[in-house]
């Protein structure tokens, strides 16, 4: 795209999102849900810092985006139901 | 089960994407997905060196769905009026000016350029969000550090060596000329996102104080991160309220305030102080809650 830095733009550009970003790499703990507990709140959702708890539209139950969860387990913290566990990953 | 209908109390559109650079636990991009959230893709962003700066990705990659400029330090305000300015040039009235900085970046760096900013009155949105240190750079102390805290400039020990509270920023610019101020916190998105609807819907300076804490500043659990801002408002550290037409409002009312020792036990920047040095701070917030409830009570005559 660049060949040499005359082709660079006169401003700093960015050339693409940080979805390809392998955030989840940095996880100690997973988050593990269970539907069965899952009243479906959303709190989950909500609380994510790191948009990891995906739920596509009202009335779907959540599901984890493993590549970006980060684990912090705020998820976990903020479940009123204990519906979210922080499993320890394999080393 | 709970039988009601599953409901979403925040707007489901993102404006973000997942994989920005804040550490694990962050409040800041909370903070500013519920912002953005509110806002719409009609946003113009600008941010100062900090957290804010690197979070949004590290080059060349980007996080946000709105544009955003990066400049110095000490120029929020100053830049916060020229992107407006060029706007207005442009015709561009629907467009939401957001100077978004840290506590650092505005009440003790960014403190002039802000205040130039509002004795323009730019039609801007201004949003602090206050990790009550300078973070990015581990943890000194800043003018919103609270009473007590350790940092690594005001270390702990038998004497407390940050003395005094935070800076009342909002009252602050209240003075200044701002057209509307409120604190919000991340624990309360429906909140949040209200305060900032009504920013938007209003013309002139406006300012919003955001609590956003940082794990790893303040020593504490990362998922411990919504439990803590709650509780800074459960006890009285951080209260909710508004600034409108002339008049302060608390826009969430703390019946049953708890202890402040609760608050200060989840975090180990508060580990060094004795049970004397927490009933000093109990002392200091139950003064500047007095203190706001007196401007509260004036502003109703």
């Amino acid at each position: 795209m660049y060949r040499t830095y005359r082709d660079l733009p006169p401003v700093q550009v960015t050339t693409g999102t940080t979805e390809g970003m392998p955030t989840g790499t940095w996880r100690t703990f997973r988050p593990v849900i269970s539907a069965e507990r899952c009243t479906r709140c959303y709190t989950c959702w909500k609380f994510c810092p790191d948009l990891s708890i995906i739920v596509r539209q009202e009335g779907d139950y959540p599901s984890v985006d493993l590549f970006h969860c980060k684990g912090c387990g705020i998820c976990a913290n903020e479940c009123r139901r204990n519906a979210i566990v922080m499993e320890r990953e394999p080393l | 089960m709970d039988e009601r209908t599953p409901r979403f109390t925040i707007p489901h559109e993102e404006l973000m994407y997942p994989g920005h650079s804040a550490c694990p636990g962050c409040g800041e991009p909370i903070a500013m997905r519920f912002l953005l959230k509110a806002l719409g893709p009609r946003t113009v962003m600008n941010v100062p060196a900090g957290c804010c700066a690197v979070i949004p990705g590290v080059w060349p990659r980007f996080s946000l769905k709105v544009p955003l400029i990066d400049h110095a330090f000490e120029c929020t305000g100053a830049t916060s009026s020229g992107i407006r300015a060029a706007l207005d040039v442009k015709g561009m009235d629907d467009v939401t000016v957001v100077g978004w900085a840290g506590d650092g970046g505005t009440v003790d760096i960014g403190l002039q350029s802000l205040s130039g900013a509002v004795d323009r009155g730019t039609d801007f949105l201004y949003v602090m969000y206050d990790n009550e240190a300078y973070m990015n750079t581990g943890s000194q102390c800043s003018g919103s550090t609270p009473c007590g805290a350790w940092t690594t400039t005001t270390p702990g020990g038998k004497a407390i060596a940050r003395r005094t509270g935070k800076k009342r920023i909002l009252e602050m610019l209240v003075e200044n000329g701002i057209v509307y101020g409120a604190t919000v916190n991340i624990a309360f998105p429906e909140d949040l996102i209200e305060r900032v609807r009504t920013a938007r819907s209003i013309r002139g300076p406006k300012f919003l104080h955001v609590f956003s804490p940082c794990p790893s500043g303040w020593r504490m659990d990362p998922s411990k991160t919504i439990e803590v801002a709650s509780l800074a408002t459960r006890t009285g550290m951080f209260p909710l309220y508004e600034y409108r037409d002339g008049q302060y409002r608390f826009t969430k009312e703390i019946k049953n305030r708890k202890p402040v020792e609760e608050y200060l036990r989840l975090q180990g920047r508060f580990r060094h102080l004795s049970p004397e040095q927490i009933a000093e701070v109990q002392e200091l917030i139950d003064q500047g809650l007095e203190d706001l409830r007196a401007r509260v009570e004036a502003g109703r005559k």
